[in-house]
């Protein structure tokens, strides 16, 4: 299993510089990927423009959305973005993508929330098929997809689409559970091979009060949830070994831990714990 | 802390001594609406694992409630005149008026306030607000939880007897009217809780909707009379009721937090909702051990604790309640079979762990479903049975799809992947046409296995770029389908057949039929699933025709099965991949799969492989291990045609269970590659 780390693109108040320092530090060390979550009502740097300054600074690590939320995008934007990002870090882009939750996002986007599953489906094809000979470009090889979400339709629309199932995250035996749907998945529609699994986990080493106290404020759209997601929270680095050694063994191909607060010694924290 | 119970239940009580021993200062009060010695059911059933819990939360009234209990090991189980005894099973029982008593003296002597007679329906301020008054909870109206109640399973109804059963006891009886059933178990030395279930129809059939209590009582009574050997049915407000299946998105809110049947409910199949309840108060108390002085951070844990126990115990019992619905199926069932069927219905018992609690049950399975001559004489398990299929035999109940390796692998059956009657029924470029591809049957027969061959045409879900993915290709061919609509985003509309297409598609059939049979295939199985053409007929939310061939959707697809069982030669077997279920709405339901299922065994189908939703791109598939063996079980027994089932099945002892079940015939076992094999 290779363990990436997220970049802290929805913690409010992120600066330029640190963002940009974060990624270079990411890129020198363990981590395989850099990711990034995606909102729009909320104090949050766009993902693939914070993917495009990451690439800018970095030449190893993998770049990756995990996940964005397709429909707020039209699919042929969201696919400029996608080969864009590819294109700026030679090649290093996976592209995640989920309906989402949050029923502000759609309202500002504009977008009729209740379609979002079959616009996501169209989106998918969209990039699978249609941008190839679109004109669109820059050409790119195909990006690899993953895609997330948690019901039987979820499921299907990545079995049929994508490479991957991106789960939203939870303790091991959650994603184990989860991981079982997704290769059921897979199987029904007669895909070769497995599907790539990727898991999340939030972390917080210096402040976890302060952590804790963003995803409350992240997650409060989800009522009383954001308190669980929050008590999930990994403060210390016993609890970081045992989550990767508990996704690890449920199956997971790429884990990636999420800073819950933009302090460069977590990074170098947890740069040592996944060494 | 100030705490206020409402509802002095077991939960209620449990969690009020719980947080009184834990921390005599808090201030814990119970209201309970009814008396002291008010009693509603009869007996509750415990399980080893919870015992452990009770022991180590409060050791006095463990001591108690262990010292009271009824305590038995086998499961008996009356069928057709017949008594099975399953032994190596572990319950308990208590009479539920005595576990009260005793809870209700512990939180008094630990100096719990406890208020009797208390209607409530708003709650004085307090620093913990616990809503423990059960399934229809008032308090759990006042907050929002995200609660769902909606009825699940049978009709029932909670009698007690003086009959003292020595054995948890599953009563069949067919009547007149339709299948009734009792779950019956011991609880003290002088009585048994005798509960009577059946279905709605059965129920109305009967007459027991217009009965009045005590002549539905004399109905049982006498239903069951020679079960009850000249003892008491006794009533205590026992009337019909449908099981509430409580679900709550959340346990708490604000202060206000759920407990035991308010937060949840567990169908009484598996009785399992006082042991849930009695957890859960476990869980609870130990939320404020870790977080005394945090009320939220107590609620989170308690929720992150629970929910998921909860969830899986949710799911039993719905597949237990769902089994109890359909009984009256598998009344053909031989008793060593409908045994293991009952004993295997929520998916918490398999072959292999019965086989720990009860060696000599599987023993007598496995050689009844060997086909032994002595009765119990020594065979191998259940996915070892060769099978008789059409005029061929299967040297097992594993099927795998691929080539001579899966036959070298232990498979009975080897099925191909899709090959196509004519080039526009492809699904990508590279999927083999029947008339240009030379198949090597001799290598799979040469390993031990039949060959079987899937045979279809893709129809609308042609011409794409790769197996699986609908995603269409730029220059593809032209479509067929049953009505014009496209399957998937930006795929082509496919042409409405016309009488000349179904001519032209059936003699392709035909055709690559003679063929098949030529190169040796054992069994032949036509593709009706998945949104392919000959499904596109069935379901209707391809099928808009007006023509005969939409008011008749089984028309066209029946007429192809039956020319290619006049070509197919009769002792080898015809299979079809059959959608039994669209998993949309307006689409296929599962009796109608078995309608389908049944007119093909009627032209002919020796096998039915069971397959459900992709009818549409839209479906919403239930995924989950063995996601398709409910179905399966459903068209094998109410269908009466055999099965072959996948749905990720990845262990031999899933095989084992769902064959030896009687819930399908053949396996598509699918295990994961492991290191281990390299070893």
């Amino acid at each position: 299993m290779r363990v990436g780390i997220g970049l802290p693109n929805t913690i409010p108040g992120i600066s330029g510089a640190l963002l940009v320092e974060w990624a270079r530090r990411a890129d020198a060390g363990p981590f395989s990927t850099l990711a990034v979550l995606d909102r729009l009502v909320y104090d949050s740097v766009e993902p693939f423009a914070a993917l495009s300054a990451a690439a800018a600074v970095t030449e190893r690590v993998g770049l990756a959305t995990n996940i964005a939320i397709g429909p707020l995008r039209g699919a042929a934007m969201l696919a400029k973005q996608a080969v864009s990002v590819d294109a700026l870090s030679g090649g290093r882009f996976t592209l995640g993508l989920g309906v989402g939750a949050r029923r502000d996002d759609y309202d500002a986007a504009g977008v009729d929330r209740r379609s979002r599953g079959a616009a996501l489906s169209e989106q998918l094809a969209y990039l699978r098929g249609r941008l190839d000979g679109s004109g669109i470009g820059p050409a790119r090889p195909p990006v690899p997809l993953l895609v997330g979400g948690s019901s039987g339709a979820a499921f299907a629309r990545m079995a049929r689409y994508a490479d991957g199932y991106a789960h939203g995250g939870g303790p091991p035996r959650a994603f184990g559970s989860a991981a079982a749907r997704a290769r059921a998945a897979w199987r029904d529609l007669e895909r070769p091979g497995e599907p790539v699994l990727w898991g999340q986990g939030y972390v917080a080493f210096g402040d976890p009060d302060r952590g804790c106290d963003y995803l409350r404020d992240y997650y409060a759209f989800t009522g009383p949830f954001a308190e669980k997601i929050a008590a999930g929270n990994l403060t210390s680095a016993r609890a970081v070994k045992d989550f990767v050694r508990g996704y690890a063994a449920e199956g997971c191909d790429e884990l990636i831990l999420y800073p819950t607060v933009a302090d460069l010694d977590d990074l170098e924290r947890l740069a040592e714990v996944v060494a | 802390m100030r705490v206020t119970v409402v509802g002095a239940g077991p939960s209620g009580l449990y969690l009020a001594i719980l947080l009184k021993k834990a921390d005599p200062a808090h201030e814990v009060t119970v209201l309970e609406r009814n008396a002291p010695d008010a009693t509603f059911g009869w007996g509750v059933v415990f399980s080893e694992e919870t015992l452990g819990a009770l022991r180590d939360a409060d050791y006095s009234t463990y001591l108690e409630i262990t010292d009271s209990f009824a305590r038995w090991s086998a499961i008996d189980i009356r069928y057709r005149g017949r008594v099975l005894r399953s032994t190596g099973h572990t319950f308990s029982a208590i009479r539920r008026t005595h576990l009260l008593d005793i809870l209700q003296r512990r939180a008094r002597a630990l100096g719990v306030d406890l208020r009797f007679g208390v209607e409530v329906s708003t709650v004085e301020p307090a620093d913990l607000v616990v809503a423990a008054d059960g399934a229809n909870s008032t308090l759990r109206r006042a907050g929002s939880f995200g609660t769902t109640s909606e009825p699940q399973g049978c009709k029932y109804v909670w009698f007690g007897t003086d009959l003292v059963f020595d054995a948890f006891t599953f009563i069949f009886a067919r009547t007149e009217f339709g299948l009734f059933q009792v779950h019956a178990y011991p609880f003290d030395e002088n009585a048994s809780t005798f509960i009577v279930e059946t279905t709605e129809e059965t129920w109305r059939r009967a007459g027991l909707d217009r009965m009045s209590e005590e002549d539905s009582l004399a109905f049982c009574a006498e239903l069951f009379k020679s079960d009850l050997d000249g003892h008491r049915l006794m009533s205590n407000k026992s009337v019909w009721l449908d099981f509430p299946l409580v679900r709550n998105r959340h346990w708490h809110d604000g202060n206000v937090v759920l407990l035991g049947d308010a937060a949840h409910t567990a169908h009484f199949s598996i009785g399992s909702g006082t042991k849930l309840a009695m957890e859960d108060a476990i869980a609870l108390a130990n939320g404020f051990t870790r977080h005394p002085s945090d009320v939220e951070q107590a609620l989170v844990d308690y929720e992150l604790e629970r929910q998921p126990v909860v969830e899986r115990f949710q799911q039993a019992a719905g597949d237990s309640a769902a089994y109890f619905g359909r009984v009256g199926h598998y009344q053909d069932l031989a008793p060593i079979q409908f045994a293991f069927n009952l004993l295997t219905r929520s998916g918490r018992i398999s072959h292999a762990n019965l086989t720990q609690r009860d060696p000599h049950l599987t023993r007598v399975l496995d050689s009844w479903f060997a086909g032994a001559a002595e009765p119990g004489s020594v065979a191998a398990p259940p996915m070892f049975a060769p099978l008789p299929l059409g005029g061929r035999t299967v040297r097992n109940r594993v099927v795998r799809v691929g080539g001579a390796d899966a036959a070298r692998a232990g498979a009975g059956l080897v099925l191909t992947g899709l090959v196509a009657v004519s080039p526009d029924g492809r699904t990508t470029p590279d999927c083999p046409v029947s008339d240009a591809w030379t198949p090597d049957v001799g290598e799979v027969h040469a390993a031990g296995a039949l060959a079987g061959l899937r045979l279809g045409h893709a129809g609308r879900r042609g011409a794409v770029r790769e197996s699986g993915v609908d995603v269409p290709l730029r220059d593809g061919w032209p479509l067929l389908s049953a009505s014009p609509l496209r399957y998937a985003p930006f795929g082509a509309v496919p042409k409405e057949m016309d009488e000349s297409d179904m001519d032209r598609v059936r003699a392709d059939f035909v055709a690559a039929a003679e063929r098949a049979a030529a190169a040796g295939f054992d069994v032949l199985e036509l593709d009706l699933a998945d949104g392919y053409l000959l499904a596109s007929f069935l379901s209707p939310l391809s099928n808009r025709r007006g023509d005969g061939y939409g008011a008749d959707r089984t028309r066209f697809p029946l007429s192809v099965v039956d020319a290619v069982r006049a070509v197919w030669p009769a002792e080898r077997v015809l299979a079809a991949r059959l959608t039994v279920t669209d998993w949309a709405r307006g689409g296929l339901t599962v009796e109608d799969g078995i309608g389908h299922a049944r007119a093909l065994a009627e032209h002919g189908v020796d096998l039915v492989h069971v397959r459900a939703g992709h009818s549409t791109a839209g479906s919403r598939p239930e995924y989950r291990r063995g996601y398709l063996t409910t179905l399966s079980d459903r068209i094998r027994n109410e269908a009466g045609v055999p099965t072959l089932v996948g749905g990720y099945l990845t262990t031999q002892d899933e095989v084992n269970t769902v064959v030896a079940a009687g819930r399908a015939d053949l396996c598509l076992f699918d295990p994961p590659p492991t290191p281990l094999e390299a070893l």
